[in-house]
């Protein structure tokens, strides 16, 4: 049976973690290759780096990072922040890289998720989707750090993802990022309404109640936390031990 | 020395960095230089079948993988390298593969209720005893990330399999040859451990 996933997300700025407050307010939080080596131990299933900064003109120092955290991590790694070419994504693969995160660059060119799909395999194209609730109901689609607004809906988007290659999506939400204060489960349901691949959902854990009420309310097949296991005592351990409790499946190593 | 084929088709660091994290000597190749030296030859690799079977057959490394084979010395193919074992693969038209096992890569069919890419952990049903296998629990979770996966012509040539909407085959094994669906490279203490078993392997069953 396919386990669910719980994956800690690593925001990367100058080569430290940081954690963002709605998108705003970086508080620096450790060493990357550290955290994720303490990750790996505590069951984690997946790890997601993004690199905020935006004055950043290539991906190299992204790189550096994986490079060092692929000799200490045996798990797979999903890496993005600024990838605007297929060159990007290929130099971040070669340097231990899993799978590419693309956010601003998936509304603007669809070519690129073809062509890294077709080269390395649709499960190496994350499309990640940054939501704000609108106050007419529904969403919208923020692209750069959630300052710029899309013209397309959640569905449009994800159908022409998929289209064009994309093998997982990352929804994440951000009214609840950083918050603490549970997962947008309306938005999480929408995105795996409406995709055929896997979704990972993301922003808002502050406690183990927040991730058992998102995978039962909507299926999801992995949740992604930052503040949770950045601020808190919770770890991926301990939120697996209380998730079995409601029949929901992890792996076991 | 461990040898490594790189088809330019994804991530060999975690690889290499897995095999050299269990103690042993590794060397990524691009060409069969180096094929003399190797005590066991790993094909790794994600991606698109036709654009692998293409790299293997551009850089002419059909003939040289199947005397490495021939020769007795241990194959391992990881994921797409596994599907390449094959003897024939369906992804983008029907190609020949490396024909080192007797079997076709196909699209997984399944129902509505799952997901293709299957990704994630699941769980490795051993259907066989196999020196790799050595010190390896029952039904342990290992890291998948495939939208293809092999049957094979000789159900003997099945080593593993997992369930994802009903059996998929996630390791087969053939005199001195093995594959694995999943990532041991991605899979924690006991995909290290697999690697490890291969790479002391002698390739003798």
């Amino acid at each position: 049976m396919l386990k669910k996933r719980i994956i800690p997300v690593q925001l990367l700025l100058d080569g430290r973690l940081v954690k963002t407050n709605r998108f705003g307010e970086y508080r620096d939080v450790g060493d990357p290759v550290k955290s994720s080596r303490v990750y790996s131990d505590q069951r984690a299933d997946e790890l997601v780096f993004l690199n905020i900064s935006r004055d950043q003109p290539n991906v190299k120092p992204l790189a550096d990072v994986i490079a060092a955290v692929s000799k200490v991590a045996f798990m797979p790694f999903a890496v993005g922040g600024g990838i605007r070419s297929f060159d990007d994504a290929a130099f971040l693969i070669k340097n231990g890289a899993d799978k590419v995160v693309l956010n601003s660059i998936a509304y603007k060119d669809k070519d690129i998720i073809t062509r890294i799909s077709e080269r390395f395999g649709a499960q190496a194209v994350v499309v990640s989707i940054d939501a704000r609730r609108s106050s007419g109901g529904g969403y919208v689609l923020k692209s750069a750090c959630g300052t710029v607004t899309e013209d397309i809906t959640l569905a449009g988007h994800i159908k022409a993802c998929e289209a064009a290659g994309a093998g997982e999506f990352f929804v994440q939400s951000i009214d609840q990022d950083g918050t603490m204060a549970g997962f947008d489960i309306p938005l999480i349901k929408d995105a795996c309404r409406n995709a055929t691949v896997p979704v990972i959902g993301c922003g808002g854990s502050g406690d183990y109640n927040h991730l058992r009420d998102a995978f039962l309310e909507s299926g999801v097949s992995a949740l992604a936390c930052g503040s949770l296991f950045n601020f808190s005592d919770s770890n991926p351990i301990r939120a697996k031990a209380f998730l079995s409790n409601y029949g929901l499946p992890f792996k076991v190593v | 020395m461990i040898g490594i084929l790189d088809l330019g088709m994804g991530n060999l660091r975690s690889l290499s960095n897995a095999i050299d994290h269990n103690g042993f000597d590794v060397q990524v190749t691009e060409s069969q230089a180096g094929f003399d030296d190797f005590t066991h030859l790993i094909i790794p690799g994600v991606g698109h079948f036709r654009a692998a079977m293409g790299a293997v057959l551009e850089r002419q490394l059909r003939p040289p993988i199947q005397a490495f084979a021939a020769s007795g010395r241990p194959v391992l193919g990881v994921c797409l390298g596994m599907q390449l074992l094959a003897a024939t693969g369906t992804e983008g038209g029907e190609m020949e593969g490396l024909g080192l096992i007797d079997g076709t890569v196909r699209k997984l069919e399944l129902g509505p209720d799952f997901r293709i890419p299957h990704v994630g952990w699941n769980s490795l049903t051993k259907t066989k005893d196999h020196p790799v296998y050595e010190g390896l629990k029952q039904d342990r979770d290992f890291y998948f990330v495939h939208s293809f996966a092999m049957q094979c012509d000789d159900r003997a040539d099945v080593l593993g399999e997992t369930d994802y909407g009903g059996p998929v085959t996630a390791a087969v094994s053939h005199a001195n040859v093995v594959g694995f669906q999943f990532h041991p490279e991605k899979s924690e203490a006991s995909g290290l451990k697999l690697l490890e078993n291969f790479c002391l392997w002698d390739g003798v069953c």
